[in-house]
């Protein structure tokens, strides 16, 4: 269900916690399946309660909890734009506009290629470097100007 | 920025990108504390007793005396006790713990090496933000190096001590700052606040005693260790020891985290920080992140950045998050982008913060809109009035708090709003 790969990283941070407490390990674990399988389909969670020996509910739950899992189909990029305040302050809704305006999508669409889909993100404790976004979760870009944007959607339509 | 007291970003050199490293950190006394402590087998009470002294308070945003917290964990337990740090930052507009993590992460680790020393603690996990990837990551590998030195892990530097540290990260819940969630989170459950007491010290993760400090809290003790809890104190003032990281946002010349003695005049931080944007007036200033108290301009150019002295203002220092906003900001805008956070972001446990967050956003949203009535402002302070005390956790109070203050101190911007239905700026 998850490849040899995913499993042997969800294996090492399963040994960060005592052996009765596998469960502490699931919010990675869901991290790691989102990353090869692109969303959290109920089959992937099932396995990942599997996997964990946990109730399958007990998985729904923190999928549903945290707001950087994908309980749907994304594009390829996912996008998330932080509007909190301080960013708003130094051009975060400037940048969101930016980034409908190119794409042709709103908040929580997709691209009819399947390439982008947006997101309209929460604080990221970056915002110093504001306007930030944040691309599939783990690479954030710093000071998003609109020709920055622009050279990250050429950089990542390629 | 050299001549200024610096104690957690000092002598630290941006351009080199190895600078994080243990080489780099030992050459700027790092582990030098914890050596000590091990080698000369320093009593834990000596320890606490200086960490007491020091006036540190904690730097997540409730200012708890830390020597206090950690005389709290019970010495005689026999059994599993755990420390946590609370790396979970993400109160609008700070960002001091990922430039921590991220330039100086051995800081943090010592500090947290000699917590559990102190505390007779054995295993810890430093719980890191969902959002910043790449951080988790640098933590991850500075841990690596630590461990691979005999600097974590079974009995470090031939001590007999042992203390094994994990990063454990978040996927995108604010919640989870809130010390217990955290604790809920790490046991691999939604991050619902659990009632106190039982305070984490005597029912902690896994039900087991915990100590949880911020990030910043456990990276100055190591030059707390080195120094003397005494200098610590005078760099700040008392009550308020040592230097703090304010993470300045929005409306400045120069955004980013400046490290200062506590009881630095506001106006010096301001100029730092490179002066109003386009030399505009300062309208507000939210002092502490975005759960704490607006203050108008003219009263935070007479405030000194400190725990007390903010308070006697009428706000709090929160986390260390200074958001500046210029005359050109609508403040009803401003709120009703606090209030939709807080509305998102409620857990939904309690039913006064669930509810009351959705009824605080809907009333500023429509005042914002031109659709407000007069009597919304009453309302929104009887809504605030109805969460605060009334949760298990402070998220109810940090959404109440910046509603009234902002209806306090701004009240003639929201009926102008309210008559005219347009923003007065």
């Amino acid at each position: 269900m998850l490849s040899a790969e995913s499993l042997k990283k969800i294996d090492h941070e399963v040994t960060k916690y005592p052996a009765d407490q596998k469960q502490s390990a699931v919010m990675s674990a869901l991290a790691i399946a989102q990353d090869e399988k692109g969303w959290l389909a109920n089959e992937t969670m099932d396995f990942v309660a599997h996997y964990l020996g946990m109730p399958a509910i007990a998985v729904y739950e923190v999928a549903t909890f945290y707001n950087m899992y994908n309980l749907q189909p994304v594009g390829r990029y996912k996008l998330t734009v932080c509007t909190n305040l301080p960013c708003a302050l130094s051009g975060g809704n400037d940048a969101a506009a930016r980034l409908k305006q190119k794409l042709g999508i709103g908040f929580n669409q997709t691209t009819a290629d399947g390439k982008f889909t947006l997101k309209e993100g929460e604080c990221m404790g970056a915002c110093g470097d504001a306007p930030v976004l944040l691309v599939n979760n783990k690479r954030m870009c710093s000071f998003m100007s609109s020709d920055m944007i622009d050279q990250l959607l050429e950089e990542l339509s390629k | 920025m050299t001549q200024l007291t610096q104690i957690l970003l000092a002598g630290l050199n941006p351009s080199d990108p190895n600078d994080w490293r243990l080489r780099n950190y030992e050459q700027r006394e790092g582990y030098t504390a914890l050596r000590k402590i091990l080698n000369e087998k320093i009593p834990p009470d000596a320890i606490i007793g200086e960490v007491k002294k020091s006036a540190l308070r904690g730097r997540g945003g409730a200012g708890f005396p830390t020597g206090l917290k950690w005389s709290f964990m019970p010495k005689q337990y026999e059994g599993d006790k755990y420390l946590v740090c609370n790396s979970d930052e993400g109160e609008p507009g700070t960002f001091k713990d990922r430039d921590i993590m991220h330039h100086n992460p051995h800081s943090l680790i010592e500090g947290m090496a000699i917590g559990a020393y102190a505390m007779g603690i054995r295993t810890g996990y430093n719980y890191i933000h969902g959002e910043i990837w790449d951080t988790y990551e640098r933590m991850e590998e500075a841990i690596d190096e630590a461990r691979a030195a005999g600097l974590l892990g079974d009995n470090i530097l031939g001590s007999g001590f042992s203390f094994q540290l994990y990063n454990h990260h978040g996927y995108g819940a604010y919640i989870c700052g809130e010390e217990t969630a955290l604790l809920e989170s790490l046991e691999g459950k939604k991050g619902q606040p659990r009632f106190k007491p039982p305070f984490p010290a005597s029912f902690g993760l896994y039900g087991k005693p915990t100590t949880i400090n911020n990030t910043e809290t456990f990276a100055s003790v190591p030059w707390i260790i080195r120094n003397g809890g005494e200098k610590f104190l005078q760099i700040g003032k008392p009550n308020n020891g040592g230097t703090k990281i304010f993470s300045v946002s929005g409306h400045v010349n120069k955004p980013g985290n400046y490290e200062v003695p506590m009881g630095t005049p506001f106006a010096k931080l301001l100029e730092m920080a490179g002066g109003m944007r386009g030399g505009r007036k300062l309208k507000a200033c939210i002092p502490g992140g975005s759960s704490m108290p607006v203050l108008p301009g003219d009263i935070m150019m007479r405030t000194d950045m400190d725990y007390d002295s903010i308070a006697k203002a009428g706000s709090f220092l929160g986390s260390g998050a200074v958001i500046i906003m210029d005359d050109t900001t609508c403040m009803v805008k401003a709120l009703e982008r606090l209030s939709y956070f807080y509305y998102e972001e409620s857990c939904g446990q309690c039913t006064p913060c669930r509810e009351g967050t959705g009824w605080l956003y809907r009333v500023v949203h429509r005042i914002e809109t031109g659709k407000g009535r007069i009597e919304d402002l009453d309302l929104l302070n009887n809504v605030a009035d109805n969460i605060q005390g009334r949760t298990i956790c402070a998220l109810g109070d940090a959404a109440a708090m910046p509603v009234r203050a902002m209806i306090q101190h701004f009240r003639d911007e929201f009926i102008y709003h309210i008559e005219h239905k347009k923003c007065m700026v």
